[in-house]
């Protein structure tokens, strides 16, 4: 009973600065396990920023990150994903030049057992891995309906599609928290429907706890279980959904950017 | 199946290797004694798909584009040849207390220190260049392959200047395709697995692999090692091969001579850069009459390849091979 | 005391060139961020038009004061330079505006290969020697210091000519489209910079300081060769990365700083316990140390990569 209790991730009065921008100021909040999370906020609010600290890109000024009960600030991104933080890039970001499978396969790097010497002895034990590794891949293409074009290169597939393959290769770290940036855009009205059940399906499907930066109203308040809102780099209100349409200073960060948005 | 094909390769390079240990001297071993401008063809191929096939790990699989590749090669001709040259006679001795062995088997020796004397200067160059990209780690890496050149042409013990004559004709068509093979199957074999695969998406995108779990650090200078290792191989063999070493013929030059195979053959292409290896030897060889043209041939080869067919002329010879044609 | 004076002023002379060369390296990595290889073999094919543009007229039997000769000479191997730099902008790099910037590193190796061994064959491979365009003679005067006509001619006219491009990017409308196209490519585009147009430009005005810097180099040794451009060339970009790469003022700082540098080692080699053989190393030795400490130069600044 007392794991229920224990935050997944806990950020603590985490600021950034870079130069003299201090992009992210004083940030508290965390997600709990099995949550799905939304951060939003307006244009160059520090969304992405957040991302890129929590998952090492750029270590934070001051403040602390603790995942699992294990301070996780300051360590390089591929530590902190193999602690369980995988995440999706705003502008997709595949190995342009790998095959759909093989995207996904080196995701799979960091639970190898066979390194260097093990790759080129092969050995019983490394062809045993590589046959586990290829069955996993392809199992996890399959459940996002990829599995067909495995060997294609990834560039070949739409934009869309590229997205999903984002999720796919991110989950074959075997992460227990999920971050997407903007998985919504670009897409269009039926598009995001379907993302909304992706979404949510990965999420039960793997046990995972999600946190996700959109800037799509419908599909944040459509799926998220409670939400963050940042301005300038400050939070500015917590909530779920509901609060959150209701919120003073949400509606007047937001007001003026609805009305020229015209893409929600 | 798989393990049978393993079987085979072991059994081939144990015999290979008792061959090479077989005690033929003749630079033509293991084929019967043939026109000796032929044969220095012939092992220059193979020394020429050493180096290229290591270099592409590093500069094509890695994306880290190095310069430097003519130092390693000379750390390797210059530690191997001090074994067999310098120390050559105490080591043998000092063997020869136990078991009266054959001069392969220092000849082995010399090479694998050599390779592991490179391997050692691939990991000093590799560590400081890690943070470094593009042009600035390739005009690093020039850097450190000069430094080592001079290096070189500054330590008496080594010959200065004048480098080191009278190497022993050790290099033979055994040893040269055997290492040639070793390299080939190494580096093809690792970027064709799980671990290696790694290698490749450094090249592609260094924050989605980190992102994704991969330590670009430990890629990067494991890629840096095992370049340096099979470029030291590759200077030991022509070390002894050649019996003459000096400082210049590992200059900047010999460090384009290489690269220019690379691209030729298609960075990141281990059969295309085999084969280009094969062909630019030839090519020398067809213009050493020609000698001043050489280099503006080669020259214009790298301008207009880059600008009508970058990923190289037989990048995707890989795919003809029948064993590679796969749904 | 007078010894390292002495140093100071081979240094000062030495680093003047390395500041031309080095401003068009910085020039072209700021307006199209890669390291242009060939840099150096313009400056090699400015001296040798120098060269040739010195016997012309020498042999045209036109009469002419030597400054003048000088003046000439120098002006149309900058012309030569600058023709040389557009050149090769637009045969071999402005198709590969787009593609990666290894791609372009690739192919500017090529066009430097190319410079040197058409130039090997043409000029042939051994050293010729250099006219003098200035009378060189001792300055001496302050104690056993030797100050020769040619050093100081050099660091004057180098500064001249510095003060000269500081005008025209800070002064002038197509300065100051340089300075837009350094800072962003798009907006400048979208403001009505003709980008091809300012980038020809660019390469022009680098390469002719580029081949003014190969005449005063062959002023200061008196003797040229297709190679001549390599390692003065690799120096200058050394001397670029030292100052802060896409700085001008940090260009011209590393230039002196490394001719200075370089100078003092080898004249204090014994001192230091350095062979004079490391001459050469000394530049990359400070290049790896400043790209580990302090990467972005002494003048430069800070980029990320967006994520």
């Amino acid at each position: 009973m007392e794991e229920a209790s224990v935050k997944l991730l806990e950020l603590t009065d985490v600021t950034i600065r870079f130069g003299g921008l201090v992009a992210v100021s004083g940030l508290t909040f965390h997600v709990n396990p099995g949550e799905l999370v939304g951060l939003i906020g307006p244009n160059g609010a520090g969304k992405t920023t957040v991302f890129n600290i929590i998952t090492g890109v750029c270590p934070p000024t001051s403040g602390s990150i603790v995942f699992s009960g294990v301070s996780v600030g300051g360590q390089r991104p591929y530590q902190i994903t193999a602690r369980g933080i995988s995440r999706t890039f705003q502008n997709i970001r595949l190995f342009s030049s790998l095959s759909i499978f093989d995207n996904v396969r080196t995701a799979f790097n960091l639970h190898l057992k066979n390194g260097f010497f093990g790759s080129v002895w092969r050995g019983g034990s490394f062809r045993t891995e590589e046959a586990e590794v290829r069955r996993e891949a392809l199992e996890l293409l399959e459940i996002f309906g990829l599995a067909a074009y495995a060997d294609l290169p990834c560039r070949s597939l739409s934009y869309g599609d590229q997205r999903r393959l984002e999720i796919v290769r991110a989950l074959a770290t075997r992460p227990k928290l999920l971050l997407l940036d903007e998985p919504a855009a670009g897409m269009n009205a039926t598009e995001k429907l379907e993302l909304m059940k992706l979404i949510q399906f990965t999420k039960e499907r793997f046990g995972l706890s999600v946190l996700l930066v959109e800037h799509d109203m419908k599909v944040v308040m459509g799926i998220c279980e409670r939400i963050a809102v940042i301005e300038y780099g400050r939070k500015i209100a917590e909530g779920t959904p509901a609060q959150i349409q209701k919120d003073a200073k949400v509606i007047a960060a937001y007001l003026g950017e609805e009305a020229s948005d015209a893409r929600s | 199946m798989k393990s049978k094909i393993s079987l085979l390769i072991a059994v081939l390079f144990f015999g290979w290797l008792s061959f090479c240990f077989s005690g033929h001297r003749e630079a033509s071993w293991p084929l019967p004694q043939f026109d000796g401008y032929l044969l220095s063809i012939l092992i220059l191929i193979g020394i020429n798909i050493v180096s290229a096939v290591s270099l592409n790990l590093v500069n094509g699989h890695t994306g880290q584009f190095s310069l430097g590749h003519a130092g390693f090669m000379a750390v390797g001709a210059y530690g191997s040849a001090w074994i067999t040259l310098i120390h050559g006679k105490e080591i043998l001795s000092l063997m020869g207390v136990f078991v009266s062995m054959p001069a392969e088997c220092l000849f082995l020796i010399a090479l694998l220190f050599g390779g592991l004397f490179a391997a050692v200067t691939g990991l000093i160059v590799g560590i400081p260049s890690l943070r470094l990209r593009g042009d600035y780690l390739a005009i690093v890496t020039l850097g450190f392959g000069e430094i080592i050149r001079v290096i070189l042409q500054n330590s008496d013990a080594l010959g200065g200047a004048r480098g080191l004559a009278g190497i022993a004709s050790y290099t033979t068509l055994g040893w040269t395709f055997g290492v040639a093979a070793l390299a080939i199957y190494v580096v093809g074999t690792l970027v064709n697995s799980t671990y290696g695969r790694g290698f490749l998406a450094v090249r592609d995108d260094e924050i989605a692999a980190e992102a994704m779990g991969i330590n670009t650090t430990k890629y990067k200078v494991v890629a840096f090692a095992v370049g340096a290792f099979f470029s030291g191989l590759a200077g030991g063999l022509y070390a002894h091969f050649i019996g003459y070493i000096n400082p210049e013929g590992f200059n900047f030059l010999k460090s384009v001579d290489v690269v220019v195979i690379v691209i030729l053959g298609g960075m990141g292409s281990t059969a295309g850069v085999t084969v280009a290896a094969v062909v630019l030897t030839l090519l020398n060889e067809l213009l050493r009459q020609t000698e001043q043209y050489r280099m503006i041939v080669f020259a214009l080869l790298l301008i207009v390849l880059m600008i009508l067919r970058p990923q190289g002329l037989i990048a995707d010879f890989g795919r003809l091979l029948p064993w590679r044609r796969r749904a | 005391m007078n010894e390292f004076l002495q140093q100071l002023i081979n240094g000062i002379s030495l680093g003047s060139v390395y500041a031309l060369i080095a401003l068009g390296y910085t020039m072209v990595y700021g307006v199209l961020r890669f390291i242009n290889f060939a840099h150096g073999d313009v400056f090699m094919i400015g001296a040798f038009s120098a060269m040739f543009g010195h016997s012309l007229i020498k042999r045209s039997g036109l009469v002419m004061p030597d400054w003048l000769v000088a003046l000439v000479v120098l002006t149309l191997s900058m012309v030569v330079g600058a023709l040389l730099g557009t050149l090769i902008e637009k045969l071999a790099y402005k198709p590969l505006r787009e593609r990666p910037r290894l791609t372009v590193l690739i192919t500017a190796i090529g066009v430097s290969l190319l410079l040197e061994y058409v130039g090997q064959l043409v000029f042939g491979a051994a050293p010729r020697g250099f006219p003098s365009l200035i009378e060189s003679k001792s300055l001496g005067g302050f104690g056993s210091l030797q100050l020769s006509s040619v050093q100081i001619t050099v660091v004057l006219v180098s500064g001249g000519l510095l003060m000269g491009l500081r005008a025209i990017v800070m002064r002038t409308r197509m300065g100051l489209s340089m300075r837009a196209l350094s800072l962003n490519p798009t907006a400048a585009a979208l403001m009505g910079v003709n980008t091809n147009v300012v980038i020809s430009f660019t390469f022009g005005l680098g390469s002719a300081l580029a081949a003014a810097g190969g005449v005063f180099y062959a002023s200061l040794y008196q003797a040229i060769d297709p190679f001549m451009g390599v390692l003065p060339g690799m120096k200058a970009f050394i001397a670029a990365v030292l100052g802060g790469i896409g700085v001008l003022p940090g260009a011209a700082l590393g230039g002196v700083l490394l001719g200075v540098l370089e100078t003092l080692v080898v004249g204090y080699s014994k001192v230091l316990g350095i062979p004079s053989g490391f001459r050469d190393a000394v530049a990359f030795l400070i290049l790896i140390l400043i790209l580990l400490f302090k990467p972005t130069g002494l003048l430069g600044k800070a980029h990320r990569e967006k994520v």
